[in-house]
């Protein structure tokens, strides 16, 4: 992965100075909370529902061992020893006292790490493909890209203060697994006619309370002028965009009232004096940020080991793990592995100090110390060899890491909350948890097949409801936490925003929901067709219907006490 | 006397800035004698009186976050002096001003940030092209923006011109 050069350490070390100096002055009564709020922000720092919230940035997904160690110290010094990974790629900490950030910034400095910009209205950290540099459908490896985006966008100065947050993902593969079309600027690596490298832009896209399909404003921007062109769209947006109602401050609103052709006009105009400037990239640059990258030379190794082979042939549980746990790599022989953080019973995303110590003991031993973090809130071990594969699954088996579950119903995406979050309208980790329960049972799970079930708390959609195959969200009626449900959502190339089914449920009602959902799909699936393809082949309404009678029944049930009990 | 930020030390300033009321008043706001910064709607509307006081560098204009710069920029870049108003700091518009005053017109007088500046943003100001900055006033005393001064930074300028040692 990318290591810093003295500029980015500098940078970094300045940055924990400055904030240590910002925190003691809000201590001391001279920075008035108003004051203090961005920059703690800009720091990583909310203040939630039991103790501050520090969230730490991991720059497009890239972890290495040392990393992660420093983060499992930091969870059992600073924390109730755990983290959680978040949506955004990013780890986040409940429990820190304020007093202590400046020093845990500190010693996260000491492994390149920081939590510059991963909250406040600014340029976030930027998004990418998990398997970015490995996947085998990928054409361009984005993390160069991100990397640049990375050093351009911290501490911008002209965007610092923007109307509200500013999400930037890139994605170099031929299936997008940034999602980039839900982001405010959505970068798609494409080639042009000639071969050059360039770049398609997306803009406007959105989750929230206004959820948006992101849309084209260039087919190409040359690579040279990437920067330049992000400038002109952000300082249309910085100089029109709504500063007079937070919910309608994000760029999607701008390009909404504007409309996508006025839009792009205002950003060609602006371009126009963007072009040819101080941002533009050269190859000199390209290769000095791609060469920090210090990819593991990998030993080349014939397509198929035998005696993986063997052990896929002789042991079920290893062959489901790797049916749903391994995906296809680059090189031959190698796979990427994913560690699922979703374990029946525990909180989707959250990961113990000794887990955190554990994943870089495997990233060492098997996985050339590349590992990734995942918008699903799962880790990918970038390279391993097939070889490698069933010692491996039987170490991350020991550790709750090997639950054979990503891109089935378990795997659900979940935000924390009003379990943690200041934000929420209601808990989601116990709603987790109920339909966690109700669908324990690991041959059913594989029969239902690939299915994706997003939960959030709020209309903030940190869990990206609204593109979930099934989307859940918190919402209040006069002070109880209610659930509405969406279907249809897609993620990807095709992605696509679910429909809200109708009037939201009370917790109790929520497995049985999902229950009847699910059963309505075995129903009506033809063969080897996936829950979203069957939504969108037969459409939400016999969903629909369905799970109202059947909601309908199970309540003219409870108000007969004596009804038969089935 | 106010104090004020400029080239990177404070110093007293003479300028006095007008603060206006709405539009309809700018024909007829009395401008004092001095060093004035008026506000944009005062100088398009008084301009005749205006014009000799702003030939002699007694005379600037400060703007708002909503200003339209294309049809204005021709007729400020002979100010010896604009500033952008920070209505509150966690209004960025001026950042953008700043930039596309230095930039894109290549306004080279005294640009001065007004309004809620405060010392944390001193760094981004600068780096967008202010020259003079004057924090609210009252909300410093000198021991605090001296301390401000000498602080680090923003290490990191705008990428990749940082790298080319431009900053
Ligand atoms: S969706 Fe709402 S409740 Fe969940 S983490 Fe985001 S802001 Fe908090």
């Amino acid at each position: 992965m990318y290591k810093y050069d003295e500029y980015d350490q500098r940078t970094v070390d300045e940055r924990v100075t400055q904030f240590a100096d910002q925190t003691a002055r809000y201590l001391a009564g001279e920075l008035s909370d108003d004051e203090y709020r961005p920059l703690r922000r800009q720091n990583g720092l909310y203040i939630q529902r039991h103790a501050p919230m520090l969230r730490i940035a991991i720059p497009y997904g890239n972890l290495c061992p040392a990393q992660l160690r420093m983060l499992g110290h930091i969870a059992r010094t600073y924390d109730r020893g755990y983290g959680h990974f978040s949506t955004r790629q990013n780890v986040q900490f409940n429990w820190p006292n304020l007093e202590d950030v400046p020093e845990i910034l500190g010693l996260l400095a000491t492994v390149q790490m920081h939590a510059i910009q991963t909250s406040g209205n600014c340029i976030r950290n930027v998004t990418a493909d998990p398997f970015a540099g490995v996947a085998a459908d990928e054409h361009i490896d984005p993390r160069p890209w991100c990397e640049i985006v990375r050093q351009w966008s911290t501490s911008h100065p002209e965007f610092s203060f923007l109307p509200r947050k500013f999400k930037i993902a890139i994605n170099g593969a031929a299936q997008d697994r940034a999602i980039i079309r839900v982001h405010d600027i959505g970068l798609d690596l494409v080639r042009g006619t000639d071969g050059d490298t360039g770049f398609r832009v997306l803009v406007g896209g959105g989750l929230g309370r206004t959820p948006i399909i992101g849309e084209e404003i260039s087919p190409f921007v040359p690579w040279q002028q990437i920067l330049n062109y992000c400038e002109a769209i952000l300082r249309v947006y910085n100089l029109h965009g709504r500063r007079d109602n937070l919910h309608k401050a994000r760029i999607k609103i701008l390009v909404k009232s504007l409309g996508v052709a006025e839009f792009a006009r205002q950003v060609d105009a602006e371009f126009v004096h963007t072009r040819d400037g101080l941002s533009t990239l050269t190859q000199a640059e390209i290769d000095r940020v791609a060469d920090r990258f210090n990819d593991p030379v990998l030993p080349e190794l014939p397509a198929e080991d035998a005696g993986y082979a063997a052990q896929l042939a002789a042991n079920k549980a290893f062959a489901n793990w790797v049916k749903r746990n391994v995906r296809a790599h680059k090189a031959p022989g190698y796979v990427s592995v994913v560690l699922s953080l979703k374990k029946i019973g525990a909180a989707p995303g959250d990961i113990s100090a000794d887990q955190f110590d554990a994943v870089a003991d495997l990233a060492d031993q098997y996985a050339f110390g590349e590992v990734r973090s995942t918008h699903e809130q799962n880790l990918v071990l970038a390279s391993v060899r097939q070889a490698d594969l069933f010692a491996l699954w039987e170490t991350a088996r020991s550790l709750g890491l090997a639950t054979p579950n990503i891109g089935l119903l378990t795997d659900m995406i979940v935000c924390p909350g009003a379990d943690f979050c200041a934000l929420a309208n209601a808990r989601s980790i116990p709603i987790a948890h109920a339909i966690q329960d109700r669908f324990d049972d690991l041959d059913y799970l594989h029969d239902i097949g690939e299915i994706e079930l997003n939960i959030s708390g709020c209309m903030n959609a940190c869990a990206h409801h609204h593109v979930g195959h099934i989307g859940v969200l918190g919402v209040d009626k006069s002070g109880e936490e209610w659930y509405q449900v969406m279907l249809g959502g897609d993620q990807g190339n095709q992605a696509v925003l679910g429909k809200v089914i109708g009037p939201s449920f009370a917790a109790a009602d929520l497995p049985d929901v999902i229950s009847t959902l699910i059963n309505t799909y075995l129903d009506c699936r033809h063969e080897e067709e996936r829950f979203i393809d069957t939504v969108h082949r037969v459409g939400i309404e016999s969903f629909k219907t369905r799970v109202y009678v059947e909601r309908d029944a199970r309540l003219e049930g409870r108000k007969r006490p004596d009804a038969p009990n089935h | 006397m106010p104090q004020i930020i400029k080239n990177g030390r404070i110093q007293g300033d003479e300028w006095k800035v007008l603060r206006g009321v709405g539009n309809d008043a700018a024909a007829t706001m009395a401008v004092p004698a001095g060093r004035v910064i008026v506000p944009l709607a005062v100088w398009q509307a008084q301009r005749p009186q205006l014009a000799s006081s702003a030939e002699a560098g007694m005379l600037g204009v400060w703007l708002t976050g909503d200003t339209d710069l294309a049809a204005l920029a021709d007729d400020l870049m002979a100010l010896p002096l604009i500033a952008v108003d920070f209505p509150r700091f966690t209004d960025g518009r001026g950042y953008s001003i700043a930039t596309q005053l230095r930039t894109r017109y290549g306004y080279a007088g005294e640009l001065r940030a007004i309004g809620d500046v405060l010392c944390d943003q001193f760094s981004f100001m600068i780096r967008c092209g202010f020259s003079t900055l004057q924090p609210c006033e009252e909300r410093y005393n000198r021991v605090q923006i001296d301390a401000a001064l000498t602080r680090p930074g923003d290490f990191s300028g705008p990428f990749p011109r940082n790298r080319r040692g431009t900053r």
